[in-house]
Formats: structure tokens, C-alpha cells, sequence
């Protein structure tokens, strides 16, 4: 059977916005639908991160909290794992953990560890004495005392702590393409020329951050009802 | 180059092995895979540090130069305050590859183009420690500094600023390890840096690319401590103590503050 | 205050993205299949073969626009087959992806006859036939030697080029490259980072013409035409069939010496691979990569290119309006 090849459309190109790499709001529109999946992707990674560098960080923040020679050792170390860039990261883990979701998420929980550890810490060292004797005197133990009276007391610090965490996971997450794990940084690093692209994906990730800024506010501003007779910070 | 081993045993020995190469790869030259020519060694590493640096260096300093001066003017007058303390939260939540690439649609490549996105990277926390160090310095100290006759010019050479050292130089830590690391993706930008082995692995080899990565996170942390250890340093001994009485932890990471 | 106007953003951030979801799943071609719910008898379209279900297929490619095109029109010709299908495409330079074939992470991958030559089989520039079909031939005969098969190629044959501004071109008088040696010393030349490296690039460039240029400057080879554009590029390499050169005006000079080898496009497969594939691999790629002429090439590449398609959109279109899918 002789094979009869249909005509591929050639098409004569005139100068339309997308050819000269510009910001075409039409081309944005028609093709939005490229950008959901690596958003999702971020969420995920920079939810995940987060949510498993804070259960991590608090319970050694409570920890060394009663055994105060752990803050030094725990500090340092958090610290060296912040300093180092993603990027590096991200290929430092890669013989060890290989290409995908795994390696991008240790990377971006590392860097999230010390952020809130010295915050969960801050928040609970400043309670004010007097409330804890009154706790004391009250008769809790040592153990209500810190559930009831010291980790509410010590809200708004973890809460700006979880804040900043979370946006800056963000930002890094960006990168976690380079280690396989796709996101929105993919969608930047495909047409880097391209503004349309560049300010769409870029524009979504800066959206993530505030959105998630956002939720972890109001849920702040849900579970510390005390703060809100208080001057803005 | 590549192991093929699966075991747990010599998957261990098999990512030692790479870090070795990794090594190797720093202090000998290699043919790079691409063929051709030799990649790797001391003077190739140096090269690109040497442009890495460079970079780093220059937004710093443009930064320095402009955040400090307003940081101090706006602390001083008591002005501004929203955008001084809102420039972190707002410079935190944009990406870095997203403001190159910024830089890349809508300026262009080449190293000037690169340093002013940097700069712009480098400002927030070094605006806003500047501006809430000021802010933090006892108006009494102020009030005695007028009530002998000092300029508002005086005041802020002589009383502000030498306070505020220690915050300000926490601003230019964190701004400092923010932009050697995002130096790192600056080849997507046109210039070489510690980052091309990182982004075009083809030339370099997987040893590069890890070689790459161990000196980027190693510059990294040698800016950071050696940055610390200047900050400590400019601490006046009072200052030490009060914020590190009784159970208050020396640097709290507060949305007021917003960096540290 | 600041929480009102945050969830204010949230909700709309949420709209925003449920509109997105929804509406963006339409086809943005005009598609008359919205009826096929009995199917037509095909006339000359791949026929889909239930025996092909077995064979687990992973089609590769390299990373630039033309490669990612070609990989998808592959996977998606032999999945309309019967085949099981995924890519990896992105795979990085030609040794990455040699690499990964031989290893078995991938079945098979669109391969450059003129890059096999050079990269694989150690020909120096002047020894690789000027032919096309002579160096296929060749090119073919090596890949053998590594339990690999080389398909029959297609028409287009997308080479390295030399390309100036037309401002450049007229200042210098330039038409081939070696109007270059002249004035190569005052120009700065753009390439991908392992052009340094390569004979069918800057090493090539200096060794076949002799030229020296005043600085060699790394791109990402995504930035080839912006530099030029952008006027921080005197000279800058590109492909034969990158759209950008027509509609920016670019002098492509002449290859006088002949350095560039012919570059073919031919899909290098597993043995093992074909094997068990049946006859079906060879009947579909070869009928798929005779379409692939120059002029049809220039357009899927413009319409990724400059049409910001993605390249999985445009492989469709073209195995659609060529008459291999329905």
C-alpha cells in the first residue's frame, strides 16, 4: 500500500505577540491549563516540606527546650544544612537519594529546620515567668504547664516562624526541578526568553507564598482569638 | 563512571565513590565528555570562582550602598516603616529563578544584567535590619544625643549607626549566602559561575557537577560563618548581655524583625 | 486589615485556578473529531495492532525544541499503534543520551547522522562523506557494532549554521564563513557551553577555517537567537531549521569548506528492543519520518518556537494533518 501523505499546513507568520516573546494575555488565556499541574506540584512539595520540617524542629525545640545543652549542637547543625543553597543541595543528594520527589523534599526540609526551631524556642523562652508561677501555683504539672500555658503563649512566634518557612520553601522549591521533581521553576527554565511564561509561572509561585502566607494567618489569627485585641505587629 | 552495582553495599561504596571523583575532579583536569577540550582542576575551578565572586561581591556592595543610607535615613526620621519592614516579606516570597528569569524576558543577559538582579535580591533584609535597628535604638539615648547639640546628621553617625551595626551586618549575612547561592543559576544569565558545571552537566561530567555543588554549599558556608564571626565581633559586650539574659534567645526570627 | 485582604486573594487565587482547570481542557486547533464514535475505515493512517500491547516502549530524545518534536511524534505514532508508550524526553547532549540507550533506560532516540559520525565513531570533519545517504550508510555500520539499529532517515537535514545580523553581514561583507578570517578577531562569538568542544562548532571552526575569535561566549542554546537579536552576539550558532532565522533576517553564511557534516535525523534503536516488537516498529517509524521534509520541519519547529505550542501539541497536529491519526 503506497502511503498518499496528506499536506502539512505551512502557515505564513505574520508578527504575532507570541513570536516576539512578549506578554500576550490571549496566548496566557488559551494556554493557563500549562501551568496547573507543576502549581499543584509546588503546593505539594512546599506543604509537604513544611508540614515534615515542623513536626521535626518542634518536637526538638521542645526537647531541647527542658535540656538546654541540646540548643547549641542542634543550632549549628540546622544552621550548616540552611547555609548550604538549594541548588547545591539538591545535586549533593542526588547519588545518595537519586532523581525525583524524595530528594527535593529532604533538601527543602533541612533548610526549613532551623528557621522554626529557633522560633518555636524564642516563642517558648518568652514567656513571662510570672505566668508560669502562676501556672505553677495553680497546680499544673510540668507537662500542662507547657501545653496550656507555655506553646499558647509562644503562638505567635512559631506562627511567624512557620510563616517565613513557608514562603521561602516557596521560592526554593523553584529550583526543585533540577533534581526531578518538576514544579513551577520546569515551567520558567523551558522558555526563559519567553515574558509571557516567565511572568505567569513566576506570578503563580509569588501567589503560592502569599496564599499560604495568607492561610497560616488566618489560622493564626483562629487559634490565638487574644492576639486580635492587640495592635497590629 | 558509572557504577553498576545495586546492592545496599555498593550503593554506600557507589555515592563515596562519586564524592571521591567529585574531589578528584577539583584538583585534576579531565577530558570532558563532550570531548575536545579539559574541564576540571584548580585553574578551571578558580575561573569560575573567580566570576562567582565577582558577581557576588559587586550586588553586594551596590546593595550595601543603597540600602544602608536609606535604612538609616528612614529609621532615623521614623518614616516609611511599611515599606521597610514589608521589603523582606515581599522580596522573600519571589523566587530567585523566577527574578532572573525576570531580568533574562525583559532586560537581557550579560553581567550588568545579572548584578542588578542581584542587587535587587540583596536589598530587602539588609533595608529592613537597617531600618529596624534604628528603629530599636532607645530614644533616650537619642533624646540625650539631641539635647547636647548634635545634628541629625551627628546622631545617626554617632549614635544610630554604631548600634546598629550588628543587625544591619545580620542583613548583609543572610543577603550575602542568598546571593552567592542564587550566583549559582547565573549561567542560565550568560555568566560562568560555580553554577555552569551545575546547569550543563554535558561539558563538566557528573564528577563536575558534584565538585560544583560541594564548593558552591562550602563558599556558602564560609561566607555565612566568616560573615557571623564579624557580626559577633561588632556586638558591643552590653548589648551581648541584655539580649542574651535570662532564657531570651540572642536572635528570634519575629515577623517585626523579619530577619536575623 | 491585612487577613480580609489576604483571603480576599485566596479566593480569588481559587477562582482563578478553578476557571484555569476547567476551560483550559479544549483544544485550541479547530478539531472536527468531536464525532468518531464509530471508526472510519483508515486509508493510509497507522493501524493499531493489539499484538503491539505487550511491548513496553520508552522513546528518548535530546534537549532542544527539534529533538523534543521528533521524540513525540515517534511515541505518539507507535502508541496509536498498540505500542505502551512514555518518554524521557530532555535528556541532555548526544553522549547522555548514547548512554542511556545503551543502558536500556531508553528504547530508542532521534540521533543526527553528522553527530553520530563526530561524536560516536571518532570521524574527523574532512573524513565524513559530504552525502547524505553515504553517511547514513556509515553512521548505520556503527551503530550496528553497538547492538543498535539505525532507522532509515528522514528528508530534513538540520545542521549547525554560522548566522550573523544582516546589519553584521553588510558591515563586513560576509557570505561564507571564510569571509571571517578577517575580521574574526573583533567579533565575539555565542555558543552552547560544549561548543568549545565540539568539531562541528567552535573546536571545528578553529581547526577547519582557521578562525580566531575575539571571545567565545557560553550560552544556554535556548539564548542563541536573543543574543543575536539583542546585539550582544556578533555571531551566534544556530540550526538550519530554527523558524527564528527567517523571520529575524539571519545571514546563514556558507559552509565553503565543507566543515558542517550532513545531519539526517535517523531513530537509533535497542536490537532487543526491535526485536520484540514485531514488524510494526519499522512499517511506522519509517512511514512517519518520510513526511518530515525540511519545509515541514521549519513549521512543527515555528509553531513550538514561535507559537509557543508544546511540543507533545505540535507532534499531534503533525501526525494528524499528514493522515497517520485520525
Amino acid at each position: 500500500m503506497i502511503l498518499e501523505l496528506a499536506q502539512v499546513q505551512i502557515r505564513d507568520r505574520t508578527d504575532t505577540c507570541e513570536s516576539n516573546n512578549g506578554f500576550c494575555p490571549d496566548w496566557i488565556a488559551d494556554n493557563f491549563d500549562r501551568y496547573v499541574d507543576p502549581f499543584f506540584q509546588h503546593a505539594y512539595l512546599t506543604v509537604v516540606a513544611v508540614a515534615i520540617g515542623f513536626g521535626i524542629s518542634f518536637s526538638l525545640a521542645l526537647v531541647a527546650y527542658r535540656r538546654r545543652w541540646l540548643i547549641n549542637p542542634v543550632t549549628q547543625v540546622t544552621g550548616i544544612l540552611y547555609t548550604v543553597p538549594s541548588i547545591a543541595a539538591f545535586f549533593l543528594l542526588l547519588p545518595i537519594t537519586g532523581r525525583g520527589d524524595d530528594t527535593a523534599l529532604i533538601a527543602l526540609v533541612a533548610y526549613v529546620l532551623l528557621i522554626i526551631f529557633r522560633n518555636v524556642l524564642a516563642g517558648l523562652d518568652n514567656v513571662p515567668e510570672e505566668t508560669k508561677d502562676a501556672g505553677r501555683g495553680m497546680g499544673l504539672t510540668d507537662r500542662q504547664l507547657l501545653w496550656r500555658v507555655e506553646v499558647p503563649l509562644a503562638l505567635p512566634e512559631i506562627m511567624a516562624g512557620l510563616r517565613i518557612a513557608t514562603t521561602t520553601t516557596v521560592g526554593l522549591a523553584t529550583l526543585a526541578f533540577f533534581a526531578g521533581a518538576g514544579g513551577l521553576g520546569e515551567q520558567i527554565f523551558s522558555d526563559i526568553t519567553f515574558k509571557s511564561n516567565v511572568v505567569v509561572a513566576g506570578g503563580l509561585a509569588v501567589v503560592l507564598a502569599a496564599a499560604l502566607d495568607g492561610l497560616i494567618l488566618l489560622v493564626q489569627r483562629a487559634i490565638t482569638p487574644w492576639t486580635r485585641a492587640v495592635a497590629a505587629r | 563512571m558509572d557504577e553498576g552495582g545495586r546492592g545496599p553495599m555498593t550503593t554506600t561504596f557507589a555515592f563515596l565513590g562519586q564524592f571521591g571523583e567529585a574531589i578528584d575532579f577539583i584538583f585534576d583536569e579531565h577530558e570532558s565528555p563532550a570531548g575536545g577540550a579539559q574541564v576540571g582542576g584548580l585553574s578551571n575551578m578558580w575561573d569560575l570562582m573567580r566570576e562567582h565572586l565577582k558577581l557576588s561581591i559587586e550586588a553586594m556592595a551596590i546593595a550595601c550602598g543603597v540600602s544602608i543610607p536609606l535604612g538609616l535615613w528612614l529609621g532615623h526620621i521614623g518614616k516609611g516603616g511599611f515599606l521597610a519592614i514589608n521589603a523582606s516579606n515581599v522580596g522573600r516570597a519571589v523566587p530567585s529563578l523566577a527574578l532572573i528569569a525576570f531580568f533574562v524576558a525583559y532586560v537581557g543577559v550579560g553581567f550588568t544584567n545579572l548584578v542588578l538582579a542581584l542587587v535587587l535580591l540583596a536589598i530587602p533584609p539588609i533595608l529592613t535590619n537597617t531600618y529596624t535597628a534604628v528603629r530599636q535604638v532607645e530614644r533616650d539615648t537619642v533624646d540625650a544625643a539631641r539635647g547636647m547639640g548634635m545634628t541629625g546628621f551627628q546622631i545617626v553617625r554617632r549614635v544610630e549607626l554604631p548600634l546598629s551595626l550588628p543587625l544591619i551586618f545580620g542583613g548583609i549575612r543572610i543577603s550575602a549566602v542568598n546571593v552567592v547561592a542564587t550566583a549559582t543559576i547565573a549561567p542560565l544569565a550568560g555568566v560562568i559561575t560555580l553554577g555552569d558545571p551545575i546547569i550543563n552537566v554535558n561539558t563538566y561530567g557528573d564528577e563536575g557537577r558534584l565538585a560544583a555543588a560541594l564548593v558552591v554549599a562550602l563558599l556558602a558556608v564560609v561566607t555565612e560563618v566568616s560573615l557571623g564571626g564579624v557580626q559577633r565581633m561588632l556586638t558591643p559586650r552590653g548589648l551581648k548581655l541584655t539580649t542574651a539574659g535570662r532564657r531570651r534567645h540572642p536572635f528570634p526570627i519575629t515577623r517585626r524583625e523579619a530577619t536575623s | 486589615m491585612r487577613s480580609s485582604r489576604w483571603f480576599a486573594l485566596l479566593m480569588l487565587l481559587f477562582v482563578a485556578l478553578a476557571l484555569g482547570a476547567c476551560g483550559g481542557d479544549d483544544d485550541d486547533s479547530g478539531d472536527d473529531n468531536a464525532s468518531s464514535s464509530a471508526e472510519q475505515a483508515p486509508t493510509a493512517g497507522i493501524q493499531k495492532n493489539e499484538k503491539n500491547a505487550s511491548t513496553k516502549l520508552v522513546i528518548g530524545s535530546k534537549n532542544f525544541t527539534e529533538q523534543k518534536v521528533l521524540g513525540e511524534i515517534y511515541a505518539q505514532a507507535l502508541a496509536a499503534a498498540g505500542y505502551e508508550v512514555s518518554t524521557e524526553l530532555n535528556l541532555g547532549d548526544e553522549k547522555t543520551a548514547l548512554k542511556a540507550l545503551e543502558q536500556g533506560d531508553i528504547s530508542a532516540y532521534p540521533e543526527y547522522t553528522g553527530t553520530a559520525l563526530l561524536s560516536f565513531f571518532g570521524y574527523t570533519a574532512d573524513k565524513i562523506p559530504k552525502d547524505g545517504l553515504i553517511a547514513f550508510a556509515k553512521a548505520k555500520e556503527g551503530f550496528a557494532k553497538k547492538d543498535l539499529t539505525a532507522e532509515p532517515i528522514t528528508p530534513f537535514v538540520s545542521s549547525n549554521e554560522v548566522a550573523v545580523t544582516k546589519e553584521t553581514a553588510d558591515k563586513y561583507g560576509l557570505q561564507k564563513i571564510s569571509d571571517l578570517s578577517k575580521v574574526a578577531d573583533k567579533l565575539t562569538l555565542y555558543g552552547s557551553p560544549e561548543c568549545r568542544q565540539r568539531l562541528d562548532c567552535l573546536l571545528g571552526l578553529e581547526q577547519v577555517y582557521g578562525l580566531k575569535f575575539k571571545k567565545f561566549v557560553p550560552v544556554d542554546i535556548a539564548l542563541r537567537h536573543e543574543v543575536l537579536t539583542k546585539g550582544q552576539a556578533d555571531v551566534s550558532i544556530v540550526f538550519t531549521t530554527d523558524p527564528q532565522n527567517k523571520r529575524e533576517g539571519f545571514v546563514l553564511l556558507d559552509d565553503d569548506k565543507g566543515m558542517f557534516p550532513p545531519y539526517n535525523s535517523t531513530l537509533v534503536v535497542r536490537n532487543d528492543v526491535l526485536a520484540k516488537a514485531g514488524p510494526d516498529f519499522d512499517k511506522v517509524v519509517a512511514d512517519v519520518s518520510k513526511g518530515l521534509t525540511d519545509e515541514v520541519m521549519q513549521e512543527l519547529n515555528a509553531r513550538v518556537d514561535l507559537d509557543k505550542k508544546t511540543p507533545e501539541v505540535v507532534a499531534g497536529e503533525y501526525l494528524k494533518e499528514a493522515g497517520f491519526i485520525q
